[in-house]
């Protein structure tokens, strides 16, 4: 990691983590990551970058086969408008 | 790779050009070669399924990848190559901006263009070599599907590369993203290249780059040198963006299906492996593809947004071309090839 001006070294471990909710999609992840099965195993990335499955459908489960788009499968709200120029709303918050 | 084999005068004449020993000679070679190819644009019917044309750029297209054996690398850039090139590519152009359907535009946008395509996608009624592959196809008719997808395969996010340095921002880094993975992240046995040449090798066919380019049909080196002159123009790096997040779009489904065919056929994980890896992999390059790429280059460069779906439907179209040229032949109970090739089963 390149350090900043005042010379205090992030270490790369610090950086967050990002998920991207990809619309009819899945969740993207990037950033120093380990999935873990339920019994704790590590399930290696064989990528930086990895699409996990939100539809449940796909068949390499924890990762997006792109199943999604043959089930239809859809996290926002049916189009009306056939062009969409504004930000996706947030989506609904998960109830503990 | 060798030199591709002459298909017609324009090919022919490029050949003679390209391996003339005779300086004095050259002028009338080149003027002939212009000649030749200013008339095979005026009189082809089908510049898609032209081979003499297609043949012609696949062999200039080469000189700017791995080169051609014998020549000297100095042919990329003669004048002579690169006006036989702008000649073909202003017809291939006109001819792909004519008959390559172009959706409604959506607005510039992340999500707006990554919806877009996705459904573009969705509504591709392109002909199923996936769906004939996992369930139909003899252990030739695989053969050869492995030998058509070589031209490009083995050559695999090449096409793709050229647009790094003509894109800025968010898209380069989506681009370079999604080709590091394609290149194994540093890792050689990981290269997507390098898995499809691994396949090739274990059901018996060679892996040498253009070994089967003169069994392939002119619809076959059109996919191909589509890319390449999306890639090779920079007034083109919204095509070539689009082209990407379409063909990634169209990979994960189809891919778990050729992976099942061979399955079908009695091949291990050794030969699926590239197949396999393709699923996972454009499951998640179809979205840094379409959203990091294609979207946020319409958000950076608005002017570039029609270029992206028309990038975009054409790999749909001329990829659906080559299907349907295909599944026409092995229907009819044909070879999908020019040439009787030295397919060999599997002992």
């Amino acid at each position: 990691m390149t350090p900043p001006a005042d010379g205090v070294e992030i270490p790369a471990g610090d950086t967050p983590v990002s998920i991207t909710a990809c619309p009819d999609g899945p969740l993207l992840v990037r950033g120093s990551f380990e999935i873990l099965t339920p019994a704790g195993e590590v399930i290696p990335p064989r990528r930086k970058t990895v699409a996990l499955c939100r539809c449940g459908v796909s068949m390499l489960k924890p990762f997006c086969d792109g199943s999604h788009k043959a089930v239809g499968f859809k996290t926002e709200p049916v189009r009306t408008e056939p062009v969409r120029t504004e930000p996706e709303p947030p989506g609904p918050q998960p109830t503990p | 790779m060798k030199t591709p084999a002459a298909r017609g005068p324009v090919s022919s004449a490029l050949v003679d050009l390209l391996e003339n020993q005779n300086s004095a000679a050259e002028p009338a070679l080149a003027a002939s070669l212009h000649d030749l190819a200013d008339a095979g644009i005026r009189d082809t019917e089908d510049i898609l399924h032209d081979e003499d044309l297609q043949a012609a750029v696949f062999t200039a297209y080469e000189l700017r990848y791995s080169g051609l054996d014998g020549l000297a690398d100095d042919w990329e850039w003669h004048p002579d190559v690169l006006a036989l090139c702008a000649t073909i590519e202003l017809a291939f152009e006109r001819a792909l901006r004519d008959r390559v359907p172009m959706p409604a535009l959506p607005a510039p946008g992340v999500d707006s263009v990554a919806a877009a395509l996705f459904e573009m996608a969705a509504a591709d009624t392109g002909p199923s070599v996936s769906r004939f592959l996992a369930k139909k196809a003899t252990d030739e008719q695989a053969h050869e599907f492995l030998i058509q997808q070589s031209v490009y395969k083995l050559k695999e996010a090449d096409p793709h590369s050229w647009a790094i340095p003509r894109l800025r921002g968010r898209a380069k880094a989506a681009l370079v993203e999604i080709q590091a993975d394609e290149y194994g992240d540093g890792r050689l046995d990981r290269m997507h290249s390098e898995l499809f040449a691994q396949t090739m090798r274990e059901v018996g066919l060679d892996d040498t780059v253009g070994y089967y380019v003169d069994a392939v049909p002119a619809i076959t080196l059109a996919t191909s040198n589509m890319m390449t002159m999306f890639g090779t123009h920079r007034r083109l790096r919204g095509a070539i963006a689009g082209h990407l997040a379409a063909f990634e779009i169209t990979s994960s489904l189809p891919n778990r299906q050729y992976g099942n065919g061979f399955r079908r056929l009695g091949y291990d994980f050794q030969v699926t492996h590239y197949f396999d890896e393709h699923v996972e992999a454009d499951a998640v390059h179809e979205q840094i593809a379409a959203r990091d790429l294609a979207g946020a280059l319409t958000v950076d460069e608005p002017d570039l947004l029609e270029d992206v779906m028309f990038g975009a439907s054409a790999c749909l179209y001329v990829d659906g071309l080559a299907g349907t040229a295909l599944l026409a032949a092995w229907t009819a109970g044909e070879s999908s090839l020019r040439v009787a090739e030295p397919v060999s089963p599997r002992a």
